[in-house]
């Protein structure tokens, strides 16, 4: 965690949970919130007494709506019980936890944005450095986390480190909550330790493909993922950071998307490039002009009135674009696109016409 | 009657969440409110709102433009947001969609003749594991609806406007 990172010579602290969620496949932070949301506040309290923050907010999607009424209800809660407000535990210490609400823009999840928008602006990112920990909300050092991340940190406080690091892998210690969905018979949250393989995820947890069908290919962290071919060796690989790589993807948020033989990957890439070209904040011109260009492409093709030149120029398109966005979201946008069209070329020759 | 003296009590809540120099922060919420009778921003709320926070009318307009869940035009009373994003299309979130368009005699963008529904087809609402599903934005906020049927829906659109019936 960053939170040694925090500039101590510049006050006040912040501390932000980041509770935006809108990587589609991502629905995990919301069922923590509602199911467990004091194991969450008091992260989120443990975090800001860490770094001496009298403030800590909670950035919602729009959409939770229900859930920023259900986590003031708590606060409250918490509030009267003495756990939070001023002189906590008869210590010089205070401190206020505020929900706030975005509304509706899957940017807002980068660090920046959010807190752009939580000062009242366009949630468009910023250009870094500075990192918040030294220039955050409001130009202060800022802590900002996952709901997940401090979720963690009550038990890890309690249990110690080593008791964390005694579940997963060498890689990537402990627990992650797999947000599985797609083709599966039981999609669902499965909290499960790091090296967990795909086939134990899709088969034993989430009770197999419907119809019995079989896997085709996998999108591990949502639609801003590289598309994995499947066969026996990617199911048997354990989900850690390191160990994804090796299969020519990333982990991410760990929001696992199954895709069985009945679906086009050319349907697959136009939808994502929906989301993509919607989700844009406009603030640089390869993300803004490419989404609206792959857009444009990616529909004629599915439509079937594209030809092979339209899957080469929205290859290339996709690939002018990488490295060159200001943020991740134009990066995230090219990689169902060139890892669609390149590993599994026979699904958009079927649609293209001769 | 300005925004500031209907909602006086509100918007104290909302402003006491921010630094008394940050106040420019309360603009999210204070727009939900502006938005909570009509549906969406008037030209007046906005004025509003502007002279509250200390930041221009354009900026306002802006930051409604920039987020996809504030309107600054009329539409039905609520908004049925269906999902059809990747993971719901999935399971089925396209044909629920169009059934639903059918059932309803409206395309999406459309809103029925009772002014009652607008259909609205969105991006990912982290429900991905619940579709067919989609949020009713109105005056009572958001609201999610998972795992639906065409019939739940259609249920759901007549407790609506008896609602609705009793209000008048
Ligand atoms: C386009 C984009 C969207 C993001 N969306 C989210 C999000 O919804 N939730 C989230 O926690 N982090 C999101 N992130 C990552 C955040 O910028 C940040 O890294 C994260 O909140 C750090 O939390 P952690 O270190 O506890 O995981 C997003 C990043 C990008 C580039
Ligand atoms: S990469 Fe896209 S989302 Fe990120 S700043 Fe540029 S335009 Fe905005
Ligand atoms: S894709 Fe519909 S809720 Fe996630």
């Amino acid at each position: 965690m960053k939170w040694s990172f925090i500039d101590n010579k510049n006050w006040p602290h912040y501390v932000v949970a980041n509770a935006d969620e809108s990587e589609p496949g991502t629905f995990k932070d919301r069922e923590i919130m509602e199911s467990n949301p004091f194991q969450f506040l008091e992260g989120l309290a443990l975090a800001s007494y860490a770094v001496g923050a009298t403030v800590a907010y909670i950035y919602l999607r729009g959409e939770f709506w229900q859930v920023a009424a259900f986590l003031d209800e708590k606060i409250a809660e918490m509030e009267k019980a003495g756990y939070l407000g001023d002189n906590l535990f008869g210590k010089d210490y205070s401190l206020k936890i505020f929900t706030h609400l975005g509304a509706g823009a899957y940017i807002c999840g980068e660090e920046t944005a959010l807190l752009e928008s939580l000062e009242g602006k366009r949630g468009q990112p910023r250009v870094r450095p500075p990192f918040p920990p030294s220039f955050g909300l409001y130009g202060k050092p800022t802590i900002i986390n996952n709901v997940e991340t401090f979720t963690n940190v009550p038990m890890i406080l309690a249990n110690g480190a080593d008791w964390y690091k005694s579940m997963g892998t060498q890689d990537s210690a402990g627990v992650k909550i797999f947000s599985l969905s797609g083709r599966v018979r039981k999609p669902g949250n499965y909290e499960l330790p790091f090296g967990t393989t795909f086939r134990q995820l899709i088969y034993e947890h989430g009770g197999g493909i419907q119809e019995g069908r079989p896997v085709k290919a996998i999108m591990a962290a949502g639609a801003s993922s590289s598309i994995i071919v499947v066969d026996d060796k990617v199911l048997d690989t354990p989900m850690d950071y390191a160990t994804v790589r090796t299969i020519g993807a990333d982990l991410g948020s760990a929001s696992v998307i199954v895709l069985d033989d009945t679906v086009d990957i050319d349907w697959v890439v136009n939808k994502t490039i929906h989301f993509f070209k919607h989700e844009s904040c406009g603030k640089c011109t390869p993300c803004r002009e490419g989404n609206y260009w792959m857009k444009n492409l990616t529909t004629r093709i599915h439509s079937g009135d594209g030809s092979k030149a339209d899957v080469d120029l929205l290859l290339n398109v996709a690939k002018q674009m990488q490295g060159k966005c200001l943020c991740a979201l134009g990066e995230f946008s090219t990689m169902a696109v060139v890892t669609g069209i390149e590993r599994f070329p026979q699904d958009f020759k079927k649609v293209v016409k001769a | 009657m300005s925004l500031e003296k209907k909602y006086q009590k509100e918007i104290k809540q909302i402003l006491a969440k921010y630094p008394p120099e940050q106040k420019r922060s309360a603009v999210m919420p204070i727009l939900y409110l502006a938005q909570r009778e009509e549906g969406y921003v008037n030209k007046a709320a906005m004025q509003d709102i502007a002279k509250l926070l200390d930041i221009t009318e354009t900026e306002v307009a802006s930051i409604i433009g920039f987020y996809s869940l504030y309107h600054d035009e009329k539409a039905g009373k609520y908004r049925m947001q269906v999902c059809n994003d990747l993971p719901c299309a999935l399971r089925g979130a396209d044909e629920f969609l169009n059934n639903l368009c059918g059932n309803l005699g409206i395309k999406v963008g459309e809103t029925t003749a009772d002014g009652l529904v607008t259909l609205e087809a969105v991006t990912c609402l982290a429900a991905c594991d619940k579709a067919p599903m989609f949020q009713t934005q109105g005056p009572d906020g958001i609201k999610y609806h998972e795992n639906m049927t065409i019939d739940k829906t259609l249920e759901l659109i007549e407790a609506l406007k008896r609602a609705e019936g009793e209000v008048k």
